[in-house]
C-alpha cells in the first residue's frame, strides 16, 4: 500500500500544490490500490481509470485548479456523471450513460478533484447493507463477512479500504451516516437544499440530500464547501451562503468546547442500541464534557413516530419518482418482441428491472398515495414530520446540537437482516429524523465495540451546519481517527 | 349500442334539462418551457426542443417559469378570479409514453386561481358563466401510433414519441357546473368559449389557435327531468372548434335524452367528438380510469405570489373584450343583436383588422358574417379558419368599392381567395372576372339582345323602361356577369331612345 493512499485529502492537495506529488501519481497510487483490493471489497460498481488519468494531467499541466485539486474521489452510482455508467445499482439502468453531469459533479470537477469511478450502493439508494445492489453487496473491509452499510456502503467502504480520500454519499434516511459508522469512517448529511440535488437520481425528492465522506472531519468539511452552495436548476436548493464549515472544523480540532451545550435525546437513550455501542457513546459524552462541553438532557417525544412516517413519505415519493423507468426512452427494455403491447412492455421491464426491495417501497408507496388512503398514511405522516421539525425546533431552544449514537448497532453478518425489513430499517433509528426535518448531521467514529467501528452522531439546526463539524472535530481531537485493517493479506 | 332511432333535439329540451360544464386548456406562449429552458416554437423538427428536465431523464429537476405562472395569474384576474396567496404543484401519476416522468407536475387542491366568472350574451339574454379553478400544468409530448388502420395505438405496430411539446405550460379552465340553459344550452357553450378565447387573446398569453391546439375543449353534459338531481354527466374530449362546442353538446343532449328514455343508464365516460359525423364516439372507460395519487410536488417549491405583484398585475390588465366590443358597436354603428351574433362567430378581432386594413365597418362585416360565415359553417370550421385573412378582405371591399368588382363577381373572387389562389387581385386577374364597363364592348351585346327580344324591346321603346331589366339579364348572361349592370341598363335605354 502506497503512503499516497493513506493520506488525508487535505494532505494531498497541499502535497500537489506543492510539487511534493503529482496528480498522476496519486490517481495511479488510488487506481492500483484499486485493482489490489476491490476484488474483495467491491466497492466500485464501475472505474473510470482513463478519465481519471486524463482529468490528473489536465491539474498536473495546469489546466485545473482549485482547492481539491489532484485529489481522487469517488461518487455513489446514483449521480449524473456526464458520459460515465450510472446505474443506481440498478438493472433497470445498466448501460445508462447520463448525457450531463450532475451539478455537484460539476463542482467537484471545477475544485480539481479526480474522480476514480461509482461506487456501490442499495439499489435506488434503498436499504442499509448495500445487500440491494443488483451487483452485489459490497464487503465492509473491517470484517468481509459483513455489511458496509447502506445504501452509500461503497463509498464508506472506498474510504476505510484506502481506495480513495474522499467520497460523494446520499442521505435520505441515514444512507450517508450509518455506512460511515459501521465503516469507521466520517459521514455528513448537509442541510436538504444545502447541496444541489441536480443529477442525483431521486429516491424521496423532499428529503434526498447529498453529502461529504471521508476519513477525517476536516476532510468531510472541505469536501463540503466545495459541493454546496446555491444552484439555480435545483428549486429545493438555498439561496444562502454556506456555512464556515472548514472554519469550524479547525475550530473543533483545537479540542476547545466551552460553553457547547449538547443535547442527548432522552428517547434515544435507553433500548434498542447495543450495549458495545451504548458505552461507545457514552465514553464519549464524557470525553466531550472534558472539553467543555455542557450535557444537556432533551426530550423529543415525536422522534418515536419518525420511522412509521419516513417508511411511508420515502416510498411514496419514490413510486412517483421510479415511475419514469418504463423501458420506454432509456436504460433496461424487456418484452419488446412484437407480441406484447407497450403497457406489457412497461410492466415486463419493471418487473425484471427492480429488485425486491425497491418493489417493495414501490408497493407500499402507491398504496399509501391512493385515493381513499392518501389522509390516513401519506397526510397523517406529513403531519407527524410536522411534529418532529417543532421537537427539533424546541430543542434548539435549549442546546446547540442534539447527540446521539448514529446507529443502533456495528457492522452485521450478510443476509442477518434480509428476511425481516424491519431489522433492516431499525438501522436508520437514529438517522431519519434529522432526515425529516431538514438540518444537517455528521457521524464521526468514536470507539470500537467487539473489533468494529461505533459511530457518533451530531444534529445540528438548519444552515448551522458549520456547528456539527466542531463537534465532530472536537471529539475527533479526543478519540482519534479509526485506523481499519489493511487488507494486505489475500483473502 | 342503441338500436332506436334518436330523440330529435327539440323533444329532448322538451323534457330533459342540461347541465354542462366546460374544461379548457390554453397553451401558454411563453418563449420558453414551463420547467426548463427549451424553445416553445410549433412545428420544429421532433425531439429537437428537449434536454434533460423534459425528457425526464434521471436525475434532472424541474424549476419553476416565472412566465408561466404569472401568465396563469394574469388569465386568473381576467376572469374574475381569486389569486391563491401559496399553492403548490403537484404530481398527477400515470404511465403513458408521451409523459416523460410518468406523472405529469398539476395541480391539484390548490389551484393558483380559483372563483371567478365569465358573462356572455345569447338570445340578448346575459348568462354568467362561474369558473372553479384556473391552474398551471405542463403539456404532454405527442405521440403517433404507425401502421394501424386508426391512427389510434390499437392495431398500430409501432409508436414514436416527440417530446417538443413535452413541459409547455398549459392553463386549465375549469368552469362550475352550468345549469337551467335549457335548449340554449349549446350556444351558452360556444359563447362562452368564444368569450374566453377573446380574453385570453387580449392578454397576448396565448395564440388560442383551436385548430393548432393552443386551446383545446373538453365537454361535460348531463340530463335530468324537471325537478330532479343532476345526471350523471360525460366528458367529450376531441372537441376543436367553436362549432364543435356547440355541435358536442347538442349531440349529447340528443343522445342521452334517447338512452333515458330507453331506461339505460348513463355512464361516466370519456366520449370523443366526431368532427365528421358530429357526433360522440365512447373512449376510455371511467370505470377503468387510474386512480392519479396526487400528491405535492416535492422538487418544487411552493408558490406563493407577492399581493403587490398581484395588484401589479391587475390593475394593469387590458380592456375586456367585452367593453372592448361595447365601443366597437359604437364605432360600427350596429345594433347590440348583431354585435352578439358577431361575437358569437368568433368575428370581432376579424372585422376590427379587417377595418384597420381599410375596409369599411359594413363590408367588413358583410363579408365575415355573409359569404365567410356560411363557408365556415359549410366546411365545419371556425371562421378564423376559413382561408381568408382580414388584409384580404380589406382588399376585396376595395375592389368592390372602386367598381372593379361587383357583388357576385366579388363572390366569385372570395371562392378563389378562399381556396388558395392568391390575393383577391390576383384571382381577379387569372379568373378573368374585372367588370366590364367598357360601353363599346358592351354595346354588340345590347344590340345582340335586343335583336334577339323584339318583344321587349317594343315595350321600352314604348315608355315601359321597367320590361328593360330582363334585357339586362339577356346581357349579363352573355358577357357571364361581368358587365356592370347600370352601364348596361344606360346602354340598353339609349339604343332605343327611352331616355
Amino acid at each position: 500500500m502506497s503512503d499516497l493512499t493513506t493520506m488525508s485529502a487535505a494532505q494531498l492537495a497541499k502535497a500537489i500544490a506543492g510539487k511534493e506529488a503529482s496528480a498522476v501519481e496519486v490517481a495511479t497510487a488510488h487506481l492500483d490500490r484499486i485493482d489490489a483490493v476491490d476484488a474483495r471489497v467491491h466497492a466500485f460498481l464501475h472505474v473510470d481509470r482513463e478519465g481519471a488519468l486524463a482529468a490528473a494531467a489536465d491539474v498536473d499541466a495546469g489546466k485545473v485548479t482549485g482547492p481539491l485539486a489532484g485529489v481522487p474521489i469517488a461518487v455513489k452510482d446514483v449521480i449524473a456523471t456526464k458520459g460515465v455508467p450510472t446505474t443506481a445499482a440498478s438493472k433497470i439502468l445498466e448501460g445508462w450513460r447520463p448525457p450531463y453531469d450532475a451539478t455537484l459533479v460539476e463542482r467537484l470537477r471545477a475544485a480539481g478533484t479526480v474522480m476514480l469511478g461509482k461506487t456501490n450502493m442499495d439499489e435506488f439508494a434503498m436499504g442499509s447493507s448495500t445487500e440491494y445492489s443488483a451487483y452485489g453487496p459490497t464487503n465492509n473491509p473491517w470484517d468481509l463477512g459483513r455489511i458496509p452499510g447502506g445504501s452509500g456502503g461503497g463509498s464508506a467502504a472506498a474510504l476505510a479500504a484506502y481506495e480513495a480520500p474522499l467520497a460523494i454519499g446520499t442521505d435520505t434516511g441515514g444512507s450517508i451516516r450509518q455506512p460511515g459508522a459501521v465503516t469507521g469512517t466520517v459521514g455528513a448529511k448537509p442541510t436538504y437544499g444545502g447541496t444541489s440535488r441536480y443529477g442525483l437520481i431521486a429516491f424521496s425528492s423532499s428529503l434526498d440530500t447529498p453529502g461529504p465522506c471521508a476519513r477525517n472531519v476536516e476532510d468531510a468539511a472541505l469536501l463540503h464547501a466545495v459541493i454546496a452552495g446555491h444552484d439555480p436548476r435545483d428549486s429545493t436548493s438555498i439561496p444562502q451562503p454556506v456555512p464556515d464549515v472548514v472554519g469550524a472544523a479547525r475550530l473543533g480540532a483545537t479540542g476547545d468546547l466551552s460553553g457547547v451545550k449538547l443535547g442527548v435525546v432522552k428517547e434515544f437513550a435507553g433500548d434498542g442500541s447495543e450495549p458495545g455501542v451504548l458505552s461507545a457513546f457514552h465514553e464519549s459524552l464524557e470525553a466531550l464534557v472534558k472539553l467543555g462541553a455542557e450535557i444537556v438532557e432533551v426530550s423529543c417525544p415525536h422522534f418515536q413516530y419518525a420511522l412509521p412516517a419516513y417508511y411511508l413519505i420515502a416510498p411514496s415519493e419514490a413510486s412517483s419518482n421510479l415511475a419514469r423507468f418504463d423501458g420506454v426512452r432509456y436504460g433496461l427494455r424487456t418484452g419488446d418482441d412484437g407480441r406484447h403491447s407497450l403497457e406489457e412492455v412497461m410492466s415486463l421491464t419493471r418487473e425484471a428491472g427492480f429488485g425486491p426491495e425497491v418493489k417493495r417501497r414501490i408497493i407500499i408507496g402507491a398504496y399509501a398515495l391512493s385515493s381513499g388512503y392518501y389522509d390516513a398514511y401519506y397526510g397523517q405522516a406529513q403531519k407527524i414530520r410536522t411534529l418532529i421539525t417543532r421537537d427539533f425546533e424546541s430543542a434548539w431552544q435549549k442546546v446547540d446540537v442534539l447527540v446521539s449514537p448514529t446507529t443502533p448497532f456495528v457492522a452485521f453478518p450478510f443476509g442477518s437482516r434480509t428476511s425481516d425489513p424491519y431489522q433492516m430499517y431499525l438501522a436508520d433509528l437514529f438517522t431519519i429524523p434529522t432526515n425529516l426535518y431538514g438540518g444537517p448531521a455528521i457521524s464521526v467514529p468514536c470507539g470500537l465495540s467487539e473489533g468494529l467501528p461505533v459511530g457518533f452522531q451530531v444534529m445540528a439546526p438548519t444552515m448551522a451546519d458549520d456547528r456539527m463539524y466542531r463537534v465532530a472535530a472536537a471529539l475527533e481531537s479526543a478519540v482519534g481517527t479509526l485506523t481499519p485493517p489493511t487488507l494486505e493479506a489475500s483473502a | 349500442m342503441t338500436t332506436t332511432a334518436l330523440n330529435s333535439y327539440e323533444d329532448a329540451v322538451s323534457r330533459y334539462e342540461p347541465v354542462i360544464g366546460l374544461e379548457t386548456h390554453v397553451e401558454l406562449g411563453t418563449a420558453t418551457k414551463m420547467f426548463c429552458g427549451c424553445r416553445t416554437e410549433f412545428g420544429g423538427e421532433p425531439n429537437t426542443q428537449v434536454c434533460p428536465v423534459c425528457l425526464g431523464l434521471p436525475g434532472a429537476l424541474p424549476v419553476a417559469n416565472r412566465a408561466g405562472i404569472e401568465a396563469t395569474i394574469r388569465i386568473g384576474l381576467a376572469l374574475n378570479c381569486d389569486i391563491a396567496s401559496w399553492c403548490r404543484m403537484a404530481r398527477k401519476n400515470y404511465f403513458y409514453p408521451d409523459m416523460p416522468k410518468n406523472f405529469q407536475t398539476s395541480q391539484y387542491d390548490e389551484p393558483l386561481c380559483t372563483e371567478g366568472y365569465v358573462d356572455v350574451v345569447v338570445g340578448g339574454k346575459d348568462y354568467r358563466i362561474g369558473i372553479e379553478r384556473v391552474h398551471l400544468e405542463e403539456d404532454t409530448g405527442k405521440s403517433l401510433h404507425v401502421g394501424g388502420a386508426t391512427g389510434r395505438i390499437h392495431g398500430a405496430t409501432e409508436s414514436l414519441v416527440d417530446y417538443n411539446r413535452a413541459g409547455i405550460p398549459l392553463v386549465e379552465i375549469v368552469t362550475k357546473p352550468v345549469p337551467g340553459l335549457g335548449a340554449l344550452a349549446p350556444e351558452v357553450a360556444k359563447a362562452y368559449v368564444a368569450e374566453l378565447r377573446d380574453i385570453i387573446r387580449s392578454l397576448g398569453v396565448s395564440d388560442v389557435r383551436m385548430e393548432q391546439g393552443s386551446l383545446r375543449c373538453d365537454v361535460n353534459t348531463s340530463l335530468n327531468k324537471p325537478g330532479e338531481e343532476w345526471g350523471t354527466r360525460t366528458e367529450t374530449k376531441n372537441v376543436n372548434s367553436l362549432r364543435s362546442v356547440e355541435r358536442a353538446v347538442r349531440s349529447e343532449i340528443i343522445r342521452q335524452s334517447t338512452l333515458l328514455d330507453e331506461g339505460t343508464r348513463i355512464f361516466q365516460e370519456t366520449r370523443h367528438f366526431q368532427e365528421t359525423t358530429g357526433d360522440t364516439r365512447p373512449g376510455r372507460s371511467k370505470e377503468t380510469a387510474t386512480d392519479y395519487r396526487y400528491f405535492p410536488e416535492p422538487d418544487l417549491v411552493p408558490i406563493a405570489p407577492d399581493p403587490a405583484w398581484v395588484a401589479e398585475l391587475k390593475a394593469a390588465l387590458p380592456e375586456k373584450p367585452s367593453s372592448k366590443r361595447a365601443r366597437l358597436r359604437e364605432d360600427w354603428g350596429i345594433s347590440e343583436i348583431d354585435m352578439e351574433s358577431v361575437a358569437n362567430a368568433g368575428a370581432v378581432e376579424l372585422i376590427e383588422e379587417t377595418i384597420a386594413a381599410g375596409s369599411s365597418p359594413a363590408g367588413a362585416r358583410k363579408w365575415w358574417m355573409g359569404e365567410l360565415a356560411r363557408r365556415a359553417n359549410e366546411t365545419g370550421v371556425d371562421l378564423a379558419a376559413v382561408g381568408a385573412t382580414p388584409a384580404q378582405v380589406a382588399a376585396l371591399q376595395k375592389l368592390v368599392d372602386d367598381g372593379k368588382l361587383n357583388d357576385k363577381l366579388a363572390r366569385q373572387v372570395l371562392e378563389g381567395v378562399v381556396a388558395g389562389e392568391g390575393d383577391p387581385a390576383a384571382v381577379m386577374a387569372a379568373r378573368g372576372l374585372e367588370v366590364v364597363s367598357d360601353t363599346g364592348a358592351l354595346t354588340a351585346a345590347v344590340d345582340e339582345a335586343i335583336a334577339a327580344n323584339p318583344d321587349i324591346a317594343a315595350k321600352i321603346r314604348d315608355g315601359k323602361v321597367a320590361a328593360a331589366g330582363a334585357l339586362v339579364g339577356a346581357v349579363m348572361k352573355t358577357t357571364r356577369g361581368q358587365a356592370d349592370a347600370k352601364t348596361v341598363r344606360e346602354l340598353i335605354l339609349e339604343r332605343l331612345g327611352a331616355v
